[in-house]
């Protein structure tokens, strides 16, 4: 089963409407729920009257921050955000209350009628804002004006590194922020019922960890709590934490002993963001004339927004996982999260790797025109090994980054195109890593990260249960073709039951790209347990020795003499017979030894690295700017393809995505207002925009991964963003040193010219804009801003 | 506002119901008919997942008013198949891993039966074109084209 191109067994589901995700469930006697949400980027809250909402015919219960006052937060040590405000508010569109009413008509008119006394604080907007303004604190908590976190790790003799280098690069980068923008929005559905148990239907990335923290914030034990991850219609990251409406549902439904559900709009889906964070870079690196790395000295800057989220990660993983593509012999790393006022961001595809793989990969193609290499060949020149351990003690065992730049340059003729076309023509290359699941869980514990179960019944039926959350990554298949694979069955026979705390066990969820390798692991370990039940069962019948029996498409039987057989149901029946009700579970947990033992060693370590690396192939419009991609190849190292047909589709997918956050996607704010949130305005590619898009599946075949696979989710977005820069610099010699590459930055590019008259070279920053923090100036901004729209709407 | 009677033509199934006036298409469809195969993304008609047909031309039912759909055939995915067998359509999407987290999966479909009815081999710019209202944002859209492509050459 594995390796085929198999329909996936949920595919019929999604292809006949028959999928239910949340939103497409209808309870009896359900309540529809509204959130209200903070006008104001940062204000205290003098007080929410509810009076005038609850005695409009047809609303049945509101609840307020003040109902649900606990901490909560996905990281369990920097747990900064409530449900819904409580006294004070951090961005504009941040949950305060929550009706819920008869219909969703009327809970939407109830929101208007709920009367919010705002008492306006100055907001911050900016990092270099944030760094400065002692005076204002979006936290009380933070020491140091509004900085969330610091980190500053540093490995081997940077300073020997530097003075040994022929050639030192210092650059400046800047990666704007963006989200997800799945098509479904966020949606649950709550039910507490006459048993005093509460189910939550929701789609979530993150099961166990909603789970935990609805037990923490709504006081119920969680052993009366049951959640249930519907499939989610694209999270892409965005679904990753535990949300506002979510516990608002779960409350009212447990007030009103009702169902309810509530449904985010599309606005209210770019608020509730989690996306990737906007981050300022400098990074310096040392080069022998051959171009080996001496030293790199990596510095960011990240504009968290309000909240925490899973920002003490992603300031770890700026800086955590440069070192495991390139031999890096001395490195420093100093990563800097501060908060604003603004929706909090958190982890997108790529999870805090994308920002600094930009960075790096621009600044290499940049290092290897100093010295005059070729950059593909001058990457393979630097390859960290395979079987090895990073300067900053990750341990590194399959790696098929020398292959992937091989392929591409086979498909591509890379080397021989670039600077050889016509101007406003270009092809550009990078790198990239990625892991196959964090090497910890978010909590601290010795469990095991991924847990499976397998009944086979007297038909010979499978069933798995998984605590996997299925997000269109395909993991119900995942799970279906390592049972069916370990088994001898096909996926199609397999019952998958995933998502639900009270059925399956625990599954840490669908983040850091860790399902395949951890749950097929986990499922697997189940299987093999199965399997030797019923080929001892086989071999006795048969009388045969069990290392001669193989099991596959149902049969069990002789490897020397195939005839020689018995049906995958008769030997569930004899193993059931023998053994009593055949029930197996499997799990897994990471190996130790796997990362160093510093501070902050937690973040980077895994299993396995996916390796990836793309070409992208450019046209610019020299007359209106216009970037157009013509072509992305992308080669990624995934262990091993389990369904072929699947690994491309993420391939593809991350192409998709990283084409769009480089090309023009933005979450950008005015007065902490969303510049663009309606999917007019934010403009995710159409079919039109898309590039053509070309996968290759490279095969290291991992030792550990099951059946060798690794991780292809999110690693093969990170290089195709610094390929499209590079490519637009091969088109018309221009860096650009930030995203997006707007046809804007391109014509100002191309009709610039610096104080001596030469033109201009680079678009990006020159270091942290210091002195933006005046005090005063976001306030003036923001009433600037509000001027204005009031101005508009009078004319209007 | 008092709801209306309504008699809809939705995959061949004459359908009355009590809805509200003011209440589209999307929602007659999802809240009163229980089709819920058919998505919403944005209610704004920017992304195209709630895309159905009417008299076999795909409009976006979360601007459309049930009221003036009068007696027209609605299509909706659930109407797609025969009910014994699945469209080529489905089976090809499947086949090539078309659809991924499955949600603009209906809209998609509908649109490209619409396309394939009107243009039975459709080049790849037609199909781009075609389904240039719907937004996906897991394939990249390649699985896409490749899936309309196979199913053309089966219908």
């Amino acid at each position: 089963m594995i390796g085929r191109r198999l329909p996936k067994v949920n595919s019929w589901a999604h292809l006949t409407g028959e999928a239910r995700y949340a939103d497409d469930l209808f309870l009896p006697r359900m309540l529809y729920g509204r959130v209200l949400r903070s006008t104001r980027p940062h204000a205290r809250i003098r007080r929410v009257d509810i009076k005038r909402a609850l005695a409009h015919p047809g609303v049945v219960a509101i609840v307020t921050g003040a109902d649900m006052p606990e901490k909560m937060g996905i990281m369990p040590s920097t747990q900064d955000e409530t449900a819904l405000a409580v006294d004070r508010v951090r961005y504009v569109g941040e949950p305060v209350a929550a009706v819920a009413a008869l219909d969703e008509d009327t809970a939407f008119d109830a929101l208007s009628l709920i009367d919010v006394d705002y008492e306006d604080l100055e907001p911050i907007f900016t990092i270099e804002e944030a760094l400065e303004r002692e005076d204002v604190k979006i936290h009380d908590e933070a020491k140091r004006a509004n900085v969330f976190k610091e980190v500053h790790l540093s490995f081997g003799d940077l300073e020997s590194g530097f003075a040994s280098a022929d050639h030192v690069r210092d650059d400046w980068f800047f990666f704007e922020g963006n989200t997800h923008a799945p098509i479904e929005s966020h949606s649950a559905v709550a039910s507490y019922g006459p048993d005093d148990k509460l189910t939550l239907w929701t789609a979530t990335q993150v099961p166990h960890y909603l789970h935990r923290e609805l037990e923490k914030v709504l006081g119920l034990p969680r052993s009366r709590i049951r959640v249930i991850a519907t499939p989610n219609g694209g999270a892409f990251g965005g679904k990753s934490d535990p949300f506002g409406h979510e516990f608002a549902a779960a409350l009212l439904s447990m007030r009103t002993r009702r169902p309810v559900k509530i449904t985010l709009d599309r606005e209210e889906v770019f608020y509730a963001h989690r996306g990737r964070h906007p981050v300022k870079m400098r990074i310096r690196t040392g080069v022998k004339r051959d171009g080996e790395i001496t030293a790199v000295h990596y510095q960011s800057w990240l504009d968290g927004g309000a909240y925490a989220s899973y920002g003490i990660a992603t300031t770890y993983y700026t800086g955590a996982l440069l070192t495991v593509t390139y031999r890096i012999p001395a490195y420093k790393f100093d990563g800097v999260r501060v908060y604003t006022n603004k929706p909090p961001c958190g982890p997108k595809r790529g999870h805090g790797t994308t920002q600094p793989r930009y960075g790096f990969e621009c600044q290499i193609d940049k290092i290897a025109e100093d010295l005059g290499l070729d950059p593909l060949e001058y990457r393979k020149s630097i390859l960290q090994p395979a079987n090895s351990r990073t300067v900053n003690d990750l341990r590194i065992t399959s790696m098929g980054l020398g292959e992937c730049l091989d392929a591409l340059q086979r498909a591509t003729r890379y080397s021989e195109r670039r600077g050889q076309q016509d101007r406003g023509k270009g092809i550009g290359l990078a790198g990239s890593a990625y892991i196959s699941g964090a090497g910890l869980p978010i909590y601290w514990n010795e469990m095991p990260h991924s847990g499976a179960e397998i009944r086979i019944d007297r038909g010979g039926g499978v069933t798995v249960m998984c605590g996997t959350s299925e997000i269109g990554q395909g993991s119900d298949n995942m799970l279906a073709s390592v049972a069916a694979e370990a088994l001898g069955v096909m996926p199609a026979d397999v019952h998958v039951v995933t998502g639900d705390t009270s059925l399956a066990p625990v599954d840490l969820g669908s983040y850091s790209s860790r399902v395949t390798f951890m749950a097929g692991n986990a499922v697997r370990d189940a299987a093999m347990k199965l399997r030797a039940l019923l080929v001892a069962a086989a071999a006795e019948k048969l009388e045969v020795p069990t290392d001669r029996l193989l099991s596959a498409y149902g049969r069990i039987y002789d490897r020397t003499d195939p005839e020689k057989f018995i049906g995958f149901a008769e030997a569930a029946v004899l193993a059931e017979s023998k053994h009593g009700t055949l029930v197996a579970a499997g799990s897994y947990k990471p190996p130790k030894g796997i990362g160093g033992s510093f501070k902050g060693a937690g973040v980077g370590p895994t299993p396995a690295y996916s390796y990836q690396a793309a070409v992208a192939e450019v046209t610019v419009d020299l007359e209106t700017g216009t970037v157009t991609v013509d072509k992305v190849t992308t080669a990624h190292d995934c262990g091993r393809a389990l369904n072929p047909a699947n690994v491309e589709g993420q391939v593809e997918g991350s192409a998709y995505m990283g084409y769009g956050e480089i090309i023009g996607e933005e979450q950008v704010f005015r007065g902490g207002l969303h510049k663009k949130p309606s999917l007019l305005d934010y403009k995710i590619p159409t079919s039109l925009d898309t590039p053509a898009l070309e996968a290759i599946v490279v095969e290291s075949v991992d030792a550990e991964g099951p059946f060798g696979a690794k991780e292809a989710g999110e690693g093969p977005l990170n290089p195709v963003i610094p390929a499209i820069a590079n490519a637009v610099y091969d088109a018309i010699g221009v860096r650009f040193d930030e995203t997006p590459i707007t046809p804007e930055k391109v014509l100002t590019a191309l009709g610039k010219r610096d104080r001596r008259g030469e033109p201009k070279l680079r678009i990006g920053p020159d270091g942290l804009d210091s002195g933006k923090g005046d005090p005063k100036r976001a306030l003036r901004r923001l009433s600037a801003s509000t001027d204005a729209r009031e101005r508009k709407r009078a004319v209007d | 506002m008092s709801k209306q009677l309504l008699t809809l033509r939705v995959n061949g199934e004459p359908r009355t119901i009590a809805a509200d006036p003011h209440h589209t298409l999307l929602e007659v469809l999802r809240e009163e008919l229980g089709l819920t195969g058919t998505k919403h993304g944005c209610e704004l008609g920017e992304c195209g997942a709630c895309t159905v047909l009417v008299d076999g031309v795909p409009v976006l039912a979360c601007l459309t008013l049930p009221a003036l759909v009068g007696d027209a055939e609605v299509t909706t995915v659930e109407g797609l198949g025969t009910g014994e067998s699945l469209h080529p359509l489905q089976i090809a999407f499947a086949e090539e891993g078309a659809a991924q987290c499955g949600y603009c999966t209906p809209g998609m479909l509908m649109t490209a039966k619409a396309l394939l009815d009107a243009n039975p081999r459709p080049t790849r710019e037609e199909i781009a074109h075609a389904i240039s209202g719907n937004l996906c944002r897991c394939t990249g859209y390649t699985a896409i084209y490749e899936a309309i492509e196979k199913a053309a050459q089966r219908v």
